[in-house]
Order: structure tokens, then C-alpha cells, then sequence
């Protein structure tokens, strides 16, 4: 057993896994082509670096990649400024009250990731939710525009990924020695001080987790910005997307997915060093 | 204020942001009006239309029948993926083993989808299988994404076991399949099913995956409200919203109890 | 001998956990293992219950080679000093564990159960969950579960190590109890000395991998053989010098020569000497004895323990029995003196 399941489970995630990785990378250099499946592969069209010297020089795609990480950076940076409190919130939180409350966040992340974005929908639509309970308090006389924008965008953002930034948050407060806390009280610090100077540096590698927990799916994420977000949000998932399905450019879109790896290695590899280091 | 006050507020005030479009959305199902959250009289009308519109039926049924089997194969290759990483000790390619089997948690969902779609179209051209590109393709992918997960679940638990107890078995006389089987195992198990429950949820909650490695032939619950989303928001979506958020609960209450029930028996004061 | 052990080397890395050890142990013999952190007193045992395989040397117990046997095959039985319970089986299921193991009948197993927990005096308990139980029961059944196999050799590692004080002295006294009771050689391994010595028949001393002295409690603790023994039982002094030729030892630290009563070897450099065979003098007139200032005095309860800094600039450890009166105070001035037989020549 100790030779077989390393073989059984190695040879998984070399076909599962590894394999497919290793299939973008071959795809990105080859030619694009008529037929079924679109493309040709190297040894075959020969290796062609059209779909990177395309994605690189057109603004648009170039524009994409930046857009996902700062769309992505200003999610994760929301959802840790609400998450932090609220992760302070549940440590502070009476011990027989925070499994109740621990199932309050993690519920409604439970409920489907459609239907909440459904109802964010149906919430910030022309004749939606807030539209009317603003009309019938006379606040406004048309409808906001409110759908199909960035803020829209963002909420979406910071409903489906806030439980992700709140548990790791959470997770390293809880773990927190209060006695260092009550240290620092000893020797003068006021409660704002033994937060800034104790309890918040003690959280920074738990923040940075829960960043990272949010900003690296959001780099690639296609569902809130084709539902929420502003026509055309130049966001390279939404791009990839377009250019497998609708322009059914394989090349190209593995390109993008491969300069999207490339781009989030770095934050993959701080994430994992944070995890390992717990 | 003082500062405890002020996080409960901020904690009220983040609740309250989760569950107000979820509350909403799940309570105007009960609004008999054709415009999805304009209240029009308590009805059940549109859980009627749910229940008869039949490619939401199918395309529920086809995505139990894949998250039954992926949660399950998700299981069995996340609790090795697991096992290897906590208890086989060092061998060749254990670093490399690591980081295939978290990858699926950091990668982003265009990527995992696309790099299936790719391999599972150059293995048709090449092996002729899969023949066509449907239930057992999002299968075999939500598994994979589910393993990693398992796979941190069992390790963690198992990390968190003394080495001891497998030592004690063989000690007393355990062969180390019996040891296995009567110690690791045992003690594995609430990691393996929480394993399952998230694997299962995972796979009925993708829709970016499934598009990219499903063919003509698989539709999924996802899927499905996917494109009528699009379309705009229909009061059958909310009426489908309430019905998961039911049995959602129903399941994270189990999971949650589950857990609990086991750290009590089996976690060292 | 029960057990044999020839020769046993074993390398973790760069360190050098076993080397070439040889040690025979008794049927029936209690031998406590000490040793510090590092020495390889858990490494020796986790290699005679089959965790780790000895690079070389060979394992013989009742003459059959171990070597080739995996744990669960060995029939000996280790009690580990986490105690290593299974967190998911009731008290009665861990113990009987082993027998299922043997294949013994339900019965068989029920009663020998019963007859173990009643051994270590937890009776009535086999229903509970081990956790529920104090650190003290757990302990015990541990002890049961590896004692209900009735094997004749058991290992224990530190298996007094968590527990609270007042309770080790008794628990101690009770595994001596229960290993005349079974008849079974036990092999503890401890970092206690105190716990070493009031238990054992005989003590093992390593050190790095080696080992120093074999021999009974009093003995051992008597004529340490070595620097180490000597400062790590009783916390001996160890006065170095050399041979001065004519059956002294000229001891620098001290500012005289040292009359021991016995033969000193050419090549000695140490000799250990007990704090508390050092004696009160009106003066330092005589053969083995020295004048020194009390640098620091510290009360200990049934003694108070002196630092005396000799003229020859060594710190001695002096202890100061109460019935001798109030010790004399910071800064004063003692004259101190032992018998010739006091003096232990080292031989390394």
C-alpha cells in the first residue's frame, strides 16, 4: 500500500492534472484552423507564437489582464476591510453564540452561487428591488441604472467572496494568545494601541491569506462580470471565455489562460507559503 | 463605543449583507406576481411552474448524478492524495505530488475548464475516448477539483492524529492493513465525509467548468440557470433559490453537527 | 537473558542515535534506560519494538533474532508516552484490542479485560471514553492495554512523564508492584534520575548513542564511571587534576592533593565527589580537605545546598544537613573535608 497509492494517486494527477496544464502550454504555440477542433497542433502546423505576440500587443487583451487584477485587488481589499472586523467580531463573540453565527455566514454561501447573483440581479435591476422602494418613497422619479455597472460588479464580488476572506481571518484571530493582548495592556497600552500595536500585526499573515483566498479566484472569474458587470468589463476571464466559445480562437485563449497563470504565480506561491507556514 | 460593541456591529452589519438578497430572493418565491420581487399575494404558483419545466428538471437530475459520482471519486483520490502527504513519509516527487494535488484550489475556473476541455479533446483525437463530451467529462473534472479538497480535509485530520495510534496498533499485533483499517480509517472518517459534502456541493454549484467540458449532450442545473440568467431574473429561479436554500441548510446543519459530534468523541481535551 | 541486544548502530542523518550498543536484559528484571534529550534511550526502544531498523547489530530475544519480525509480529508490547488510546474505542475496546488481534474468543477476552483493568485498579470503567478520563487513568490504561497480552518484555517510554508530580511517586511504586505481580521485564526509559533510581533493578546511563554504565541504582549512583554519569546523577563534584605518581591527585581548582582510597590509574583526569559526603571542619589541617568562602546558599527543604568557591578558583556544590544547625551565611569563611572513599577516580 505504502508503493501503491503514491503510484495510483501520482498517475491521476499526472493525467488529470498535469496533463491538461501541459496541453494549454502546447495549445498557446499552435495555429489556429479551420475545423473540428479548431487549431492545429505544433508538430503539425508547425510553433507559432501568433497567440502570444497577439496578446501582448493588442491593447485589449493587454487591458484585460490588468483589469482582472485591479478588479481583482479592489474586491479582495473590500472583502478584507469588512472581513476583518467581522472575523474580530466572531472571536469576541460569546463562545455558545459562534456556531450559530459561524452557520449564519457560511449558509447563505451554501444557498448556490447563481441564485445569489440572481438576486443581486434582481435586486439592482431597472424595475428591480431597490428601484421601486426608492420611486415609492419619492426619492427618485426614473429608475437608477444601477445593473450592468461596476459597482453592481463589485457587490456581486464582495457577496461571493466574503465568507472566503472572513474564515481564514477568523481562523488566525481565534488562534491568537489573549495573554499577549493583556501584556501589552500591562505595560500602558490602551485598547486602540494593544490593537494596532499587538493585535493587528499578529494578523497580518491571516490577512494576507484571506487576500489572496479572494484576489485569485477573482482574477479569473467570468460568471459576476458577464451577469453583473458593465458591458464589455474588460476582465480576462470574461476575454478567454469570448474568445473559446463566441470567437472559437482555441490558440489565443490559451494564451490568456497562460499569461493569467503566469501572473498569479506569485500570489499562488505566497499563498501556499502562508498555508504550509500555519 | 467601545470596540467589542463596534465589531458586533460590524459583524451585524456583514450578516446582514449575506442574507438580505438571499432572504428576499428566497421570500418573493412566495409572491404569486409574474415580476420577480414585486409582491403579488402568498402563492405557490411558481414552484408548480419549477416543478414543471422540464429541462430544469433534467438538468437537476443529470447534476446529482454528477455530483453523486464526483463527491464519491473525490473522495477516494483526495483521501490517497491525503494519506500520502500526511503519513507515507518522504518519497520521489513528493513536492511535485503536493503541488498537482492543491492546484485545483488555486486555479482559477477558465483555467481548470479550459485545460480539461483541451486534454479531453486531444485524448478523442488520439484515443478515441471520451466518444463524446457530456455527464462523464464534468464527472471526471468536478472530481478532480473536489479531490483537492478532500484531499486538504484528510490531511489536516490526519495531521492532527498522533502517529502513535498506527504504531500502537502494530504494537498490539496489527498488520498494517488491519491497523488501517481498524485505527487510520475510523479516525479518517468525518474528514472523508466532510470531503464528500463539500465535493458534492462544488460540483452543483459549477457552472464555468462544466460549460467548457460538457458537449452538446450535458446540460446542468448551472448551466441552465446560467443561460436564463442571462436572459434576466424569472420568479422560477426564485422559487429554485428557496428550494436549495432548504435543502443547503438542511446539509451544512448536518455537516456542522457531524463535526461537532465527532471532535467531541474523538479530540484529546 | 531474555532479551539480547549486540552491537545495535543506528545513523539518523549526520547523528549517530545508537552506537554499537550491547546490552542484555533479564527475565524479569526492571531496567530503567536514562539518558538526556538526544542520547538515544526512545531510539533504542522504538528499534527493539521494530519502529526503526538498526543499521547493524542484531536484536535476540529468548535467542530468536528480532531483526526480520515488523511490530505487529514482535512479542513484546510498548507503552508509548502519549499513551497513543484510540480516540474513537471505549477503554474495554483498546484493551482487548491486542487479543483480537491473537484472535482470542469473545469471552476470553471479556474476562482478560476485566482481569487487566482490574490490575491497574479501574474497574467499571471499560465503557468510558479515554476522553473522559484524567491523565492518571489514562496512564493506566495504557499500562493495561500493553500488559493484557501478557508479553515478557514490555517497553515503556517516559511513561511517568505526564503526570503530575504527587501522583508520579505513587504511580511509580504501582508499575514496580505490577511488574513483580506479571512477572514481565519491563525497559523504561526516563530522563528523571530520581525515577530511574528508586524504580530500577538496574540502570542503563547513554550518552550519545553509547552507553556509559550498566549497573545497580546505588551502585551506578555511588561509583559514577564517567564526567557525565557523575554530574548527571546527583549532580556530583567533578574535580579535575591530574596523578601526582605517589598514589594522589593533584586537583589545581582546589589547591591541594587529593588522597583517594583507592589506586588511581595513570591516565585518570577527574575524580566526582558527592555534595553531600562533604563535611563541616573546625580546620582545613588534614588530608582531603580544603578552606573556602560560601558564595551562595540556597534552602532545599530536608538540606540547604552551599557554593563554596575554593582557593584554587573551582565552585564546589556542598550540601548542609539540617540537624547540623543554621548553614553559615554569604561571604563566611568554612573549612570543608571528606573520607578517602568519597573521592570516585573518573575514567573519562
Amino acid at each position: 500500500m505504502r508503493r501503491l497509492l503514491p503510484l495510483a494517486g501520482g498517475a491521476w494527477l499526472a493525467g488529470f492534472v498535469a496533463a491538461p496544464l501541459l496541453v494549454v502550454l502546447v495549445l498557446a504555440i499552435s495555429t489556429a484552423a479551420e475545423g473540428v477542433p479548431p487549431f492545429d497542433l505544433p508538430w503539425i502546423g508547425g510553433i507559432s507564437l501568433d497567440a502570444f505576440s497577439l496578446v501582448l500587443t493588442d491593447g485589449f487583451y493587454v487591458e484585460s489582464l490588468g483589469g482582472a487584477l485591479l478588479v481583482a485587488g479592489g474586491a479582495a481589499t473590500l472583502c478584507l476591510l469588512l472581513a476583518f472586523p467581522m472575523a474580530l467580531g466572531l472571536t469576541r463573540a460569546r463562545p455558545t453564540w459562534r456556531g450559530p453565527l459561524l452557520f449564519a455566514l457560511l449558509l447563505p454561501f451554501w444557498t448556490g452561487f447563481l441564485p445569489r447573483i440572481g438576486a443581486w440581479i434582481g435586486l439592482l435591476r431597472d424595475e428591480g428591488w431597490v428601484n421601486t422602494v426608492l420611486e415609492n418613497l419619492g426619492l427618485i422619479s426614473a429608475p437608477l441604472p444601477l445593473l450592468y455597472s461596476w459597482p453592481a460588479l463589485f457587490l456581486g464580488m464582495l457577496h461571493a467572496y466574503l465568507p472566503f476572506a472572513v474564515l481564514p481571518l477568523y481562523a488566525s484571530l481565534s488562534r491568537r494568545d489573549p495573554v499577549l493582548e493583556e501584556a501589552a495592556a500591562d505595560l500602558g497600552a490602551t485598547p486602540w494601541t494593544v490593537f494596532f500595536s499587538v493585535t493587528l500585526p499578529l494578523a497580518i499573515p491571516g490577512a494576507a491569506a484571506a487576500f489572496l483566498l479572494v484576489f485569485i479566484p477573482a482574477a479569473g472569474e467570468y460568471v459576476i462580470p458577464e451577469l453583473l458587470g458593465p458591458p464589455g468589463t474588460p476582465m480576462v476571464g470574461r476575454v478567454l471565455w469570448q474568445e473559446f466559445f463566441q470567437n472559437r480562437d482555441w490558440p489565443t485563449a490559451a494564451a490568456l489562460a497562460v499569461l493569467l497563470l503566469a501572473l498569479l504565480l506569485a500570489p499562488i506561491r505566497l499563498f501556499q507559503r502562508l498555508g504550509t507556514r500555519r | 463605543m467601545s470596540r467589542g460593541r463596534l465589531t458586533a456591529v460590524f459583524l451585524a452589519l456583514g450578516l446582514g449583507f449575506l442574507w438580505m438578497p438571499v432572504l428576499l430572493l428566497a421570500g418573493y418565491a412566495f409572491s404569486a406576481d409574474r415580476i420577480p420581487f414585486q409582491w403579488g399575494g402568498f402563492s405557490l404558483r411558481w414552484f408548480g411552474v419549477l416543478a414543471a419545466n422540464e429541462r430544469l428538471v433534467e438538468a437537476a437530475l443529470l447534476s446529482l448524478r454528477v455530483a453523486f459520482g464526483a463527491a464519491t471519486l473525490a473522495v477516494l483520490l483526495g483521501g490517497t492524495f491525503g494519506w500520502v502527504l500526511a503519513r507515507r513519509g518522504p518519497f520521489r516527487g513528493r513536492a511535485i505530488f503536493g503541488a498537482l494535488a492543491g492546484a485545483p484550489l488555486v486555479l482559477p475556473d477558465v483555467v481548470i475548464g479550459l485545460a480539461l476541455l483541451l486534454f479531453f479533446v486531444l485524448l478523442q483525437s488520439g484515443l478515441g475516448w471520451p466518444a463524446e463530451r457530456g455527464a462523464t467529462t464534468i464527472l471526471l473534472a468536478h472530481a478532480t477539483i473536489g479531490a483537492a479538497y478532500a484531499a486538504v480535509l484528510v490531511q489536516a485530520r490526519l495531521a492532527e492524529l498522533a502517529p502513535e495510534l498506527e504504531e500502537a496498533a502494530r504494537d498490539l499485533g496489527a498488520t498494517p492493513a488491519t491497523a488501517f483499517r481498524t485505527v487510520t480509517l475510523p479516525l479518517m472518517a468525518p474528514s472523508l465525509a466532510a470531503g464528500w459534502l463539500l465535493a458534492f456541493t462544488l460540483s452543483l454549484d459549477d457552472v464555468v467548468v462544466a460549460s467548457f467540458v460538457s458537449g452538446p449532450a450535458g446540460t446542468t442545473l448551472p448551466m441552465q440557470v446560467f443561460s436564463m440568467l442571462r436572459l434576466g431574473l424569472t420568479p422560477e429561479i426564485n422559487a429554485l433559490a428557496c428550494v436549495i436554500l432548504l435543502l443547503g441548510g438542511v446539509a451544512l446543519a448536518a455537516a456542522l453537527l457531524l463535526q461537532a459530534g465527532l471532535r467531541r468523541r474523538t479530540r484529546a481535551d | 537473558m531474555l532479551l539480547s541486544l549486540q552491537g545495535l548502530s543506528k545513523r539518523f542523518g549526520a547523528t549517530l542515535a545508537l552506537d554499537h550498543l550491547d546490552l542484555a536484559v533479564a527475565a524479569g528484571e526492571f531496567l530503567t534506560l536514562l539518558g538526556g534529550s538526544g542520547s538515544g534511550k526512545s531510539t533504542l526502544l522504538r528499534v527493539i519494538a521494530g519502529f526503526e531498523a538498526a543499521d547493524s547489530g542484531k536484536i535476540l530475544l529468548e535467542g530468536r533474532d528480532l531483526a526480520p519480525l515488523p511490530p505487529h509480529a514482535r512479542p513484546l508490547n510498548m507503552m508509548f508516552q502519549s499513551y497513543a488510546l484510540f480516540p474513537h474505542l471505549s477503554v474495554a475496546d483498546n484493551v482487548s484490542y491486542g487479543l483480537k488481534r491473537d484472535g482470542v474468543a469473545k469471552p476470553e477476552r471479556a474476562r482478560r479485560v476485566e482481569q487487566a483493568l482490574a490490575m491497574v485498579g479501574l474497574e467499571g470503567f471499560g465503557g468510558r471514553s479515554p476522553q473522559k478520563l484524567s491523565g492518571g487513568q489514562r496512564q493506566r490504561v495504557a499500562l493495561a492495554r500493553a500488559l493484557v497480552k501478557r508479553p515478557r518484555l514490555l517497553l515503556l517510554d517516559e511513561p511517568l512523564g505526564a503526570l503530575d508530580a504527587n501522583l508520579r511517586e505513587r504511580t511509580g511504586f504501582e508499575l514496580r508492584a505490577l511488574q513483580r505481580e506479571t512477572g514481565a521485564a519491563f525497559i523504561m526509559v526516563t530522563h528523571d534520575q530520581q525515577e530511574a533510581l528508586a524504580l530500577a533493578d538496574r540502570v542503563a546511563v547513554l550518552e550519545g548513542g553509547r552507553l556509559v554504565q550498566l549497573g545497580p541504582p546505588r551502585a551506578v549512583y555511588d561509583q559514577p564511571a564517567t564526567r557525565f554519569v557523575a554530574g548527571f546523577l546527583g549532580g556530583a563534584n567533578v574535580l579535575e587534576g591530574m596523578p601526582d605518581g605517589q598514589g594522589g591527585f593533584d586537583c589545581p581548582g582546589l589547591g591541594v592533593t587529593l588522597r583517594p582510597a583507592v589506586a588511581i590509574p595513570a591516565d585518570c583526569r577527574a575524580c566526582a565527589l558527592r555534595p553531600e559526603r562533604i563535611a563541616h571542619l573546625a580546620h582545613a589541617d588534614r588530608p582531603n580537605s580544603f578552606d573556602g568562602i560560601v558564595e551562595d546558599v540556597a534552602f532545599r527543604g530536608d538540606d540547604s545546598l552551599l557554593l563554596v568557591r575554593a582557593s584554587g578558583g573551582a565552585l564546589l556544590r556542598v550540601g548542609h544537613a539540617e540537624e547540623d544547625g543554621p548553614p553559615p551565611e554569604r561571604g563566611s569563611r568554612i573549612a570543608l573535608g571528606w573520607e578517602a572513599a568519597a573521592l570516585v577516580p573518573l575514567h573519562s
